[in-house]
């Protein structure tokens, strides 16, 4: 008994100790009072110095909170309890989240850097006239191999199942990507919402079993950095990460058309401190911003004044910046409602039963 | 005796069921009459009835007993021979600590242990099998599964042993029992409370395992519990992925009424 | 245990159990920037983690997080195993049972959906008093499960004798049961403290106004690629854990040694 009480107090007193401490820091590490700015955004998706300079240059504190998926983050938005003020959500759930009245609309006049943003980038379908959001990063879907291992050039997605390939495909785990990839294959849309065409996408994508070695999630980067498959089907802030480690992988976007990802910075409902979120937003549109900010995160920035400041090598790289008519064949992904959301991810979770 | 004077202290525990167990489950329960648009319906039970479903179950039922049945068959002489080593106490700690370390990074480490050019296949072409496929195999999944609940069955049956009285080992091995049956007619039935627990400790979180089967299994084996978390992050369907829950729920009371105290309390 | 295969067992069995760890170990020092090729030997890792406050910060949170939640689930999960055992009704001992590991049976998404759901109807700010409490509920039931075998195998005999000597109830608790199942209590602790280190679901749903675990973080990292100081953090408070461990248990065995020459 004696031991036990020992123990819990003990337990305690370190417990205090500790809070005491970190109380202590996070005084020291910014002024407590003033008013405080929280991004919500995935893990290390931002250069952590360029947030301390935005804190010097308004004097406003920013909280930085990270989530690993977009539907993670929606749900904590839409239940509240946080006073979310930016947030960087990607385009289907941006979509979404309009729909379900959760997001203010973007006030342009604050905004005057968003002048620098590419015109291909702007006025997409899941944002007309960018309302309620602000690219951010953009990117593709496409195919990542091994050119000592793969013989020859991997052009199309049709590729992928020729008999050669047998046990050498790694998979994201995503039912657009993998459903997109099948209809793509047949020439359909990635959008494509026709039951007939769906059906005929998962038995191309049954014939495509035997050349899958696995369907995994993030840890496919670390996969294909040891080199345990040959081929991958990436997006291409993956591909481009890689192969600045790797000599030996290509990336290529398929002929038959992909899909085009945005992250767009947005304004929660849940915003308390809407006028330095717009101050945020157009920090991060600054071209020196953004230039610095691309280097660190590696994914390609819709900024077409930032690339002035950005080397050479990284804006000429058409794998990564693809010209005007490459990008045009590419499709953004469209919210086709939670049915037809359900649909598709039935069928692919059939698909993935289906290889047991 | 006087039922008042003992439900008293019992307070905070009865506070904790009612809040975090009794309400969450009729909020589950709730939803799953849901369908996608938020109409009643019992479609998602009907669902639930489609052979999708049921292989899912089976196969969860599966592999949630290949690894309780070797976390039991590790543990167990482990516990035993912990028991006999003088520094018990530390060597208990050290079977607890490796669980400490974040999980995705302990799955990240066995995917480059696992790899095909990774430490375990130059191990086994170092002795001459060759190399092979580890990763995304039936057996990666169990082997890291197992890895996680070790701890969970090492220490009930730890302490069912450390408490066993010697001396009914010594009558049995006098009797002349040899150390096999000592074993099995002594030894097992007294710390059966303790294997139990492991058992359980053990077999319900692994019904609903998720993550460790995309990590590891590539997705090729697919659980209730990966249903689940696809159903409530990915399509957003919280009906089909309650429903879902509430049978993982029943399946888990049946087992408990199953294996349920035999014996009464003795207090 | 002066035999061979025994040691030679743990020994295998320790070995898995810390191949993963010191993988992990090893990659800290790698100049690579990845958990794939070693190219050089650097402390760069542990560098960049000594400037990092925020995540200094982040960890020690993680650490009053586990502490207090495994702390606090001990004393209601042994409340609870109690309560079990003295629901002499097989009935009510069953649904008591049941109810209890509900929350082990349900996947996290679940646990961490309704917590939320919950706490932002009864009014609780999301933050450290919320996913404190979230980490104390489901830590009990994992408690219940170790505290109980031990109750259960408790003689009868023990209880009455103390009761026949004119022991209290409170006596009973205190003098008699408590002290025969503090190894449960102990290993109900180690558990609860593994469900909390280890969650990531659940501390997601019910987390918020800057308040992150280490967990958390760890999990967001994953789709930029998790960097190699988070390698070294593990690294660093592994090895902090060990010294710890061994660092009590000598303190302890100087204690013991001389209270039992007194006593002799």
């Amino acid at each position: 008994m004696k031991k036990l009480m020992q123990a819990l107090v003990a337990v305690f007193l370190i417990s205090f100790l500790l809070l005491y401490v970190v109380d202590r820091l996070n005084a020291s590490s910014g002024q407590t009072e003033g008013s405080t700015l929280t991004v919500y955004n995935w893990g290390d998706y931002i250069d952590a110095e360029l947030i301390d300079r935005f804190e010097k240059e308004t004097g406003v504190k920013v909280i930085y909170e990270t989530f690993d998926s977009n539907e993670a983050m929606m749900t904590k938005i839409e239940q509240g309890g946080t006073t979310y003020d930016v947030a960087v959500p990607s385009e289907y759930t941006i979509e979404k989240m309009r729909d379900q009245d959760l997001l203010y609309p973007i006030n342009h006049s604050k905004v005057p850097n968003l002048k620098y943003i590419d015109d291909r980038f702007m006025d997409l379908s899941f944002d007309r006239g960018n309302k309620y959001s602000i690219p951010y990063f953009w990117g593709t879907v496409g195919i990542l191999y091994n050119t000592d291992e793969v013989n020859g050039e991997i052009t199309a997605w049709n590729d992928l199942w020729k008999p050669e390939f047998r046990n050498k495909i790694l998979m994201i785990d995503g039912a657009r990507e993998v459903m997109g990839m099948g209809l793509n294959s047949l020439g359909y849309s990635l959008n494509d919402t026709n039951e007939a065409h769906l059906q005929e996408a998962k038995a191309k994508l049954d014939e495509l079993t035997p050349n899958i070695k696995a369907i995994v999630g993030d840890e496919i980067r670390m996969l294909m950095g040891n080199d345990e498959a040959s081929i991958g089907l990436v997006w291409s802030g993956t591909a481009s990460e890689l192969m600045g480690t790797k000599d030996n992988l290509e990336y290529v976007v398929p002929e038959e058309g992909s899909n085009l990802w945005f992250d767009n910075m947005v304004i929660p409902k849940t915003a308390k401190n809407i006028e330095a979120a717009h101050a945020f937003i157009n920090f991060m549109l600054d071209p020196e911003v953004a230039a610095q900010n691309t280097e660190y995160v590696g994914y390609s920035t819709p900024n077409k004044k930032a690339l002035e400041f950005m080397p050479k090598e990284m804006v000429e790289d058409k794998r990564f910046y693809p010209p005007a008519h490459m990008t045009e064949r590419l499709e953004v992904y469209e919210n086709l409602g939670p049915e037809m959301l359900a649909r598709y991810n039935e069928l692919f979770l059939k698909f993935k039963m289906h290889r047991k | 005796m006087d039922a008042n004077k003992r439900t008293f202290y019992s307070i905070p525990y009865m506070l904790w069921i009612g809040l975090f167990v009794v309400a969450p489950i009729l909020l589950v329960v709730y939803y799953s009459f849901f369908d996608l648009n938020g109409n009643f319906t019992f479609a998602n039970y009907q669902n639930f009835f489609t052979p999708v479903y049921l292989m899912m179950t089976l196969s969860s039922f599966w592999y949630a007993f290949l690894i309780t049945f070797f976390c039991l068959v590790i543990a167990y002489p482990a516990a035993y021979f912990i028991t006999q080593s003088k520094f018990k106490q530390i060597l208990l700690l050290l079977i607890i600590l490796p669980s400490w370390v974040n999980l995705l990074l302990k799955a990240y480490a066995f995917l480059g242990i696992f790899s095909t050019y990774g430490a375990a296949n130059s191990f086994l072409k170092t002795i001459g099998i060759g190399s092979k496929q580890i990763l995304f195999t039936d057996f990666s999944f169990v082997f890291v599964s197992v890895y996680i609940f070790i701890p969970f069955m090492v220490l009930p049956i730890f302490n069912a042993l450390d408490k066993l009285n010697p001396a009914l080992v010594y009558a049995s091995r006098d009797l002349g029992a040899s150390s096999w049956m000592t074993f099995l007619k002594v030894i097992f039935p007294l710390t059966s409370s303790g294997v139990k627990a492991g058992v359980q400790a053990v077999f319900i979180p692994a019904l609903s395992l998720f993550m460790i089967t995309r990590l590891i299994a590539g997705n090729r084996v697919i659980t209730l519990g990966t249903a689940i978390e696809q159903h409530f992050l990915v399509t957003q369907d919280w009906g089909m992925g309650a429903t879902i829950a509430v049978f993982l729920i029943l399946i888990m009371v049946i087992i408990m009424i199953v294996t349920g105290t035999r014996k009464k309390g003795v207090l | 245990m002066k035999s061979f295969w025994p040691r030679a067992y743990l020994a295998f069995v320790f070995l898995i159990l810390y191949a993963p760890i010191f993988y992990l170990m090893f990659y800290s020092f790698n100049s690579g920037g990845t958990m794939s090729s070693f190219d050089g030997f650097t402390l760069d890792w542990y560098k960049e983690l000594f400037s990092d406050t925020r995540l200094l910060i982040i960890v020690l949170n993680t650490i009053v997080i586990a502490l207090l939640s495994a702390a606090i689930s001990t004393i209601i999960g042994v409340i609870g195993a109690l309560a079990i055992i003295y629901a002499r009704k097989r009935i009510y001992q069953n649904t008591l049972l049941s109810l209890n590991n509900v929350l082990i049976v349900s996947p996290d998404v679940i646990i961490g959906a309704s917590f939320l759901i919950l706490f932002t109807i009864v009014g609780i700010k999301l933050g450290f008093t919320s996913v404190l409490l979230a980490h104390i509920a489901f830590s009990v039931p994992i408690v219940v499960i170790m505290v109980l075998p031990k109750l259960q195998e408790m003689s009868s005999s023990l209880i009455d004798a103390a009761r026949d000597l004119g022991a209290s109830r409170f006596d009973v608790l205190t003098k008699v049961i408590l002290p025969y199942i503090t190894p449960g209590i102990f290993a109900g602790f180690f558990m609860a403290l593994t469900y909390s280190l280890d969650d990531f679901a659940v501390t997601f749903f019910v987390t918020g106004n800057g308040f992150t675990t280490l967990s958390v973080e760890i999990y967001s990292l994953a789709r930029r690629g998790i960097s190699l100081n988070i390698n070294a953090l593990s690294t660093l408070l592994f090895l902090f854990t060990i010294f710890l461990v061994i660092g009590y248990y000598f303190i302890q065995q100087r204690n013991e040694k001389p209270a039992a020459g007194v006593r002799k």
